[in-house]
């Protein structure tokens, strides 16, 4: 006997924490779109990000002025790794850009962690996780917050990329470099403008991700669950990073609930990656990925 | 003037030669003699291991231009093949588990690589994090894999090979030095045959290389499959000669990328570089925990230092990435090339190494 009931309530928990992953995906695509490079640092951005707002917090400053602090420092963040890292590697090989994110990934952490230390921290944002009931349907409370705030991000930054003038320039750089360069758009401020709009989304979701998972080390390895969402989305698609990371968090949790038992529990870790690369080995753009006959 | 045979002599014993004589005679005549057991036990195992693992993953990333986060991966697949091997197969000489574990991870080095024939850059090289999770995975669900230890725990037996043991430092220290002596030999006859020029053409350019007839799909495969090989016994190595005794979680992400770490500051495509590489990554962190207790007093603690180590060598990496690209070894090159030609002033004939 099949319950349907409890089916559609792993579905919508996956779809949910899904929000979450493509919460991070964005982040990737940003750098992605307008640099080519795939940003590894992302996750101890995110980490970074939440540990400062939570140790400030922690010291008595108040909500919002923390959450403007730390993106003051996301910001100043942003334009130093255009400044430090991302300009003398102009013209280098997409990989050795990948390589410097790692490198970079490991300075982040490490900052994060001898600045505010390397202890748990709880983070309380003030929304009660209490489960609510629709048509007999448990959805989480917070889940459902964050959701609406991811959704929130991605209509923000739709905007902001067909309507401003900084996103026709984001959009000018992501299609060719070249041509920006040539037409008078100065790459480096572009390059400094997309990290910082990456750190912010890193802070958004270093806060939810934070306060479900509690603000440690392990915040950082979040790279690790939105990677195959990138892989089944295509790196380049915000769109994709949305679909993807829903189909992946609707199927991880399907077949850890469906398959998992069958095979010991435990499967969440890789079930993504297997099923991201099953998906890529028929389509190897991604969802909606820029179909090239090459991508490198 | 020289006569023909004692240049031909002269020829063949090149600077680079002399070189790995003196090393070769060093790592086998002083240093078992004259090394301590935290030197052997602590340093140079772990690091005759590691730069075996730098070795396979600089096969296939360097030379082959496939970029693979997975490698800790093929150790584990090593080190537990390794030991079931041993443990099912009572008359088995360990030597022949040893190459049998190799050949286990290189099957699974090249299921693993199959995204590469659809896949490049990026895409391929988060698809080869499937493989670090699925065995890690795998390693810890299934008990079989461990002799239903309840946590994945191993313990390697003492190493002994045709009746002679190995089991002391210095004998666990001659035993990783000899397989890595091989194997690396083995492995540079590799790269200057035709395989590993098809090797080459397939990272400079995969269009190209089809054009004039590398067959794209056995390369690729095979430099997977040789690849995970060396990993996977210098995996052998490392659980049977360093640790003795290993756990799934000690083959985590972290360890991956300290071996392509290993690569990249060594330099890509350099198999002096991938030993260069691994004798820093090894030696560097104890360096630094020295000089930060020396310097720094008990300020020091252990978190502080670990938090530190991070943020040298992730800087060491963006700054090596800027400043040389082709890793330390370029560097060591350049100061040789410049003593060399300060002691041995160049001839009518450059000197080609």
């Amino acid at each position: 006997m099949f319950d349907y009931q409890f089916f559609i309530e792993v579905l919508v928990g996956g779809l949910l924490s899904g929000v979450m992953y493509s919460l991070v995906a964005i982040g990737f695509v940003l750098i992605y779109k307008t640099s080519g490079v795939l940003n590894f640092a992302q996750g101890a951005m995110l980490l970074f990000a939440a540990l400062t707002f939570v140790s400030l917090v922690e010291r008595g400053v108040p909500f919002w002025l923390g959450a403007g602090v730390t993106l003051v420092i996301m910001v100043a963040l942003g334009v130093a790794v255009e400044r430090v890292v991302l300009r003398p590697l102009v013209n280098q090989s997409p990989m050795a850009l990948f390589m410097a994110t790692l490198g970079l990934s490991y300075v982040i952490e490490g900052a994060a962690q001898l600045l505010w230390g390397t202890q748990v921290h709880g983070l309380d944002l003030g929304i009660k996780d209490i489960p609510f009931e629709v048509g007999g349907v448990l959805i989480s409370q917070f889940d459902l917050f964050a959701a609406a705030i991811a959704g929130t991000l991605v209509t923000a930054f739709a905007l902001f990329f067909r309507y401003t003038r900084t996103g026709l320039a984001f959009r000018a750089v992501a299609d060719d470099q070249f041509a920006a360069l040539a037409v008078g758009l100065r790459l480096s401020r572009v390059w400094a403008a997309v990290w910082t709009a990456a750190g912010v989304v890193a802070l958004v979701a270093g806060l939810l991700w934070g306060a479900r998972l509690g603000v440690q080390f392990s915040l950082s390895l979040v790279v690790l669950k939105a990677l195959p969402v990138l892989v089944l989305g295509g790196f380049d698609s915000v769109a994709g990073a949305i679909v993807g990371g829903l189909l992946i968090g609707a199927i991880e949790k399907l077949a850890e609930v469906y398959v998992g038992p069958l095979l010991g529990g435990g499967i969440e870790a890789w079930a993504a990656y297997v099923v991201a690369l099953a998906f890529l080995l028929l389509r190897p753009s991604g969802l909606f990925g820029q179909k090239l006959v090459e991508r490198v | 003037m020289t006569t023909p045979i004692r240049s031909a002599a002269v020829r063949w014993f090149t600077p680079n030669r002399f070189g790995l004589a003196v090393l070769l005679i060093t790592a086998y005549a002083v240093i078992p003699f004259a090394g301590s057991d935290y030197l052997l036990d602590a340093v140079l195992t772990p690091f005759l291991a590691l730069a075996l693992a730098a070795l396979g993953l600089n096969l296939l990333t360097g030379y082959a231009g496939q970029v693979s986060l997975g490698s800790a991966a093929y150790l584990a697949v090593g080190a537990y093949a390794a030991y079931n091997f041993n443990l099912r197969l009572p008359g088995l000489p360990f030597l022949a588990s040893l190459v049998a574990a190799g050949f286990v991870a290189a099957a699974v080095g090249i299921v693993f690589g199959l995204p590469s024939l659809r896949l490049r850059g990026f895409y391929l090289a988060v698809s080869t994090l499937a493989a670090q999770f699925f065995v890690q995975w795998a390693l810890t669900k299934f008990g079989w894999f461990s002799n239903n230890n309840p946590s994945g725990v191993i313990d390697a037996p003492p190493l002994a090979v045709a009746g002679l043991s190995f089991s002391g430092a210095v004998g666990r220290y001659v035993f990783s030095l000899t397989v890595v002596v091989v194997a690396t030999l083995l492995g540079t006859r590799l790269l200057r045959s035709q395989v590993g020029r098809n090797f080459m053409a397939l990272r400079d350019h995969e269009v190209a290389a089809k054009v004039i007839g590398v067959p794209l799909l056995r390369t690729k495969l095979l430099a997977f499959g040789v690849s995970s090989f060396l990993i996977g016994v210098a995996g052998v190595l490392w659980a049977f000669a360093y640790l003795r005794t290993v756990e799934p979680a000690g083959f985590n992400l972290d360890r991956s990328f300290q071996i392509l770490f290993m690569i990249i500051i060594g330099g890509l495509a350099s198999i002096r570089g991938a030993f260069l590489g691994a004798a820093f990554i090894v030696v560097f962190p104890l360096l630094l925990s020295r000089f930060g207790a020396a310097l720094l007093g008990n300020v020091f603690d252990s978190g502080v230092l670990e938090m530190s180590q991070r943020i040298v060598i992730g800087a060491l990496i963006i700054g090596l990435l800027i400043a040389e690209p082709c890793g330390l070894i370029a560097l060591v090159d350049r100061v040789a090339d410049k003593i060399r030609r300060r002691v041995f002033p160049p001839q009518s004939r450059p000197i080609h190494n």
